[in-house]
């Protein structure tokens, strides 16, 4: 039996979750868009920084603070602050190196404090075990998915390939930008 | 109300200043280097005694007095002290001003009675300055002309009116004229203040510039003459000295408590607001530590601020005990009332509380925010700004699909004007699958930028049969390809 994609996407509120993949970039992109309130970006100085023209489409770049940490300590621990503080809809770290169950679960906890979602970009095969849900998201091409009358949707396959509440399940879909939503082209998985 | 003013001189202050810090008991000098030799700056009576002066070089002073020991001067000192006499001189009256490097002028006006009188005011201070080993000269008037010209030449009280009876018989030098002005009339047979008043107007007008007459008339009260008052110099501090040390945290937070509470009062009291504080601990054993937060809003909320703080207090390592704890608003702005909406005005302060949090970790420059720069230039089209200091854009403009990241080119194998069907990239063999453009864009010239010195930039869309979205352009006019970002 299949996830309802609306069960598990938009992502639970007041917890961390987890995006790798070479479209995990556009996945945050789009979390940051439908968060309420403003949302704070960190990343390591030496990573070239998200690119608000790009961002554009998904998310308003002005709701964006984006904080240049010189480490990924710095980062997890800015990232903790973010969350426990409440003050923003959401908190997208990108994590560059390995993180362990203790990191993990310190941002689960501030994450359930602050009330505020938090979503960890991180490299394939990492993160930590705490995590609600973690996504494995890739760009695929309109050929091998159904074809649209709209020619200029990219799709994405998103994968769950964690989840902590339910069972995975993978979901090929679109962005409408007219509607500002994600739309599902096909429920791949099962 | 007749205007009242004291001029008030110190002849010898820079001897002096040095001599109060060091006493010596020989002829003492102050020397500065100056027109190619070091020459005598200040000096106290008993070099001038010897038949020193002024501006003579060190060496011929030596020839004259063997005993004379000297200093360096330090101009700027002796600045600083002389603000430190003016605020002094604030216990005698409001309004003190500067006059030259050595003296000061004070408007009395309507505040000698609270000393008893002028007389009982010039005889205090004359008391306190002797005190306090500082000889000075004192000149009373209704103008700061003849206060200045009393104070030099001819101590004591002009009542109103009396002007030109007390400096008429002065000589022009007690006008405030240049020496060489002096020397002019001086050789005209104008030898004192009442011969050049009796002169005719129009001829001195037309033989001597007017800073003569001008002079003349401030001096007599005949045009006005202002006294610029000190600015007021605001500072934002409190401190608090403890009969037993401290060295838990709760206490030191209890302590700071006390004291944001007291610079909030004075913060609001002025209107402004705190951009940056320092907390300052000293401890038992003579050491300080500090603790500096800058905020990402000004602000005077004692009880937030006390929340701010709390992460840096944490880290104070109290050794001993702490005995004293200052406060001060290192950097202030305006910050006028401000009507408390409680929903929208909540959101806002807990945002700029969290990047003061944040900056505090991080530093506050590294919370940014963009903002759109008019440049087709991919890379240029944005700047980030320091979030403390910027307000969120309002709208952002539409343009042409960007790549959600972009990095410094990557160039990669491939030849011809359309993408390359398959191609290496970080380490993965991808192919092509689709491919949307070209998009020309042509460099800045103006800009001088290194990246763009290989010319125009095709750009195309290519999205791989691995799943990627990349970004690529090619170089027409000095072939090549490269990757320039990836759409996610």
């Amino acid at each position: 039996m299949s996830l309802p994609f609306a069960t598990a996407y938009p992502l639970k509120r007041a917890r961390a979750h987890e995006v790798c993949g070479d479209g995990g970039l556009a996945f945050a992109a789009i979390t940051a868009g439908q968060a309420p309130g403003a949302v704070v970006w960190i990343s390591e100085r030496w990573r070239p920084v998200v690119n608000p023209e790009g961002l554009a489409p998904y998310c308003d770049p002005g709701k964006l603070l984006v904080t240049r940490t010189d480490s990924q300590l710095n980062a997890l621990a800015s990232a903790e602050t973010a969350l426990r503080s409440g003050a923003v809809g959401l908190v997208v770290a990108e994590i560059t190196g390995p993180i362990g169950l203790t990191e993990g679960r310190r941002l689960q906890l501030a994450a359930e404090t602050g009330g505020t979602t938090a979503l960890l970009m991180i490299p394939n095969g990492g993160g930590s075990n705490a995590a609600e849900t973690r996504w494995h998201c890739t760009g695929t091409s309109p050929q091998n998915a159904p074809r649209q009358n709209d020619h200029d949707s990219t799709h994405w396959q998103w994968s769950l390939i964690k989840n902590k509440i339910g069972t995975l399940s993978e979901w090929v879909v679109r962005w409408d930008a007219a509607a500002r939503r994600v739309i599902v082209v096909s429920e791949a998985g099962g | 109300m007749q205007r009242r003013v004291v001029s008030l001189w110190f002849p010898r202050l820079a001897a002096e200043r040095s001599l109060r810090a060091n006493p010596v008991d020989a002829p003492f000098a102050l020397t500065l280097f100056d027109r190619n030799s070091e020459r005598i700056h200040d000096l106290c009576p008993r070099a001038e005694g010897t038949g020193l002066n002024r501006g003579m070089t060190l060496v011929h002073a030596r020839s004259f007095c063997p005993g004379l020991l000297t200093r360096p001067a330090d101009p700027k000192a002796d600045q600083r002290f002389l603000r430190l006499l003016a605020r002094w001189a604030t216990r005698y009256c409001p309004w003190v001003g500067f006059d030259g490097r050595d003296g000061l002028f004070l408007d009395i006006t309507g505040s000698a009675h609270l000393m008893g009188g002028e007389e009982p005011l010039l005889d205090d201070m004359r008391a306190r300055l002797a005190r306090a080993g500082l000889s000075a000269r004192l000149g009373l008037a209704s103008t700061p002309g003849t206060a200045w010209a009393l104070a030099r030449f001819a101590e004591g009280i002009a009542q109103p009116g009396e002007n030109l009876a007390r400096i008429g018989r002065l000589p022009l030098a007690a006008l405030r004229l240049a020496d060489q002005t002096c020397t002019s009339l001086e050789r005209l047979g104008i030898a004192t203040v009442s011969e050049l008043y009796n002169l005719p107007r129009a001829t001195v007008a037309r033989r001597y510039d007017p800073e003569v007459l001008r002079r003349l008339d401030q001096a007599l009260g005949a045009i006005p003459e202002q006294i610029s008052p000190l600015k007021e110099d605001l500072s934002f501090a409190v401190r608090m000295t403890l009969p037993e040390p401290i060295g838990l945290v709760d206490d030191v937070m209890a302590g700071a408590e006390r004291l944001i509470g007291h610079l909030c009062e004075q913060l609001d009291a002025a209107q402004k607001g705190a951009r940056s504080l320092k907390l300052t601990f000293r401890r038992v054993d003579q050491e300080g530590q500090s603790v500096e937060l800058r905020l990402a809003r000004s602000m005077r909320d004692g009880d937030r601020i006390l929340a701010l703080f709390e992460r840096g207090v944490s880290a104070v390592d109290a050794g001993y005990g702490i005995d004293m704890i200052r406060l001060e608003a290192t950097q202030v702005e305006e910050l006028g009332p401000r009507q408390l909406t409680p929903s929208q005005t909540l959101e806002k302060d807990s945002l700029a509380d969290l990047i003061t949090q944040l900056g505090n970790r991080i530093g506050l420059e590294n919370i940014q925010r963009f903002a759109p720069v008019d440049s087709h230039i991919p890379e240029r089209s944005f700047k980030l700004v320091p979030a403390a200091y910027s307000m969120p854009v309002r709208s952002w403009p539409n343009r042409r699909p960007r790549p959600l990241r972009l990095f410094p080119p990557e160039p990669i194998t491939g030849s011809g004007s359309r993408p390359p069907g398959r191609f290496r990239w970080r380490g993965r063999a991808l192919t092509t699958l689709t491919a949307e453009g070209p998009e020309r864009i042509t460099p800045a010239w103006w800009e001088g930028d290194d990246d763009w010195t290989r010319g125009l930039r095709d750009y195309w869309r290519v999205a791989t049969g691995q799943g990627q979205r990349l970004w690529l352009f090619h170089t027409p006019q000095n072939p090549g390809w490269y990757v320039q970002g990836e759409f996610g």
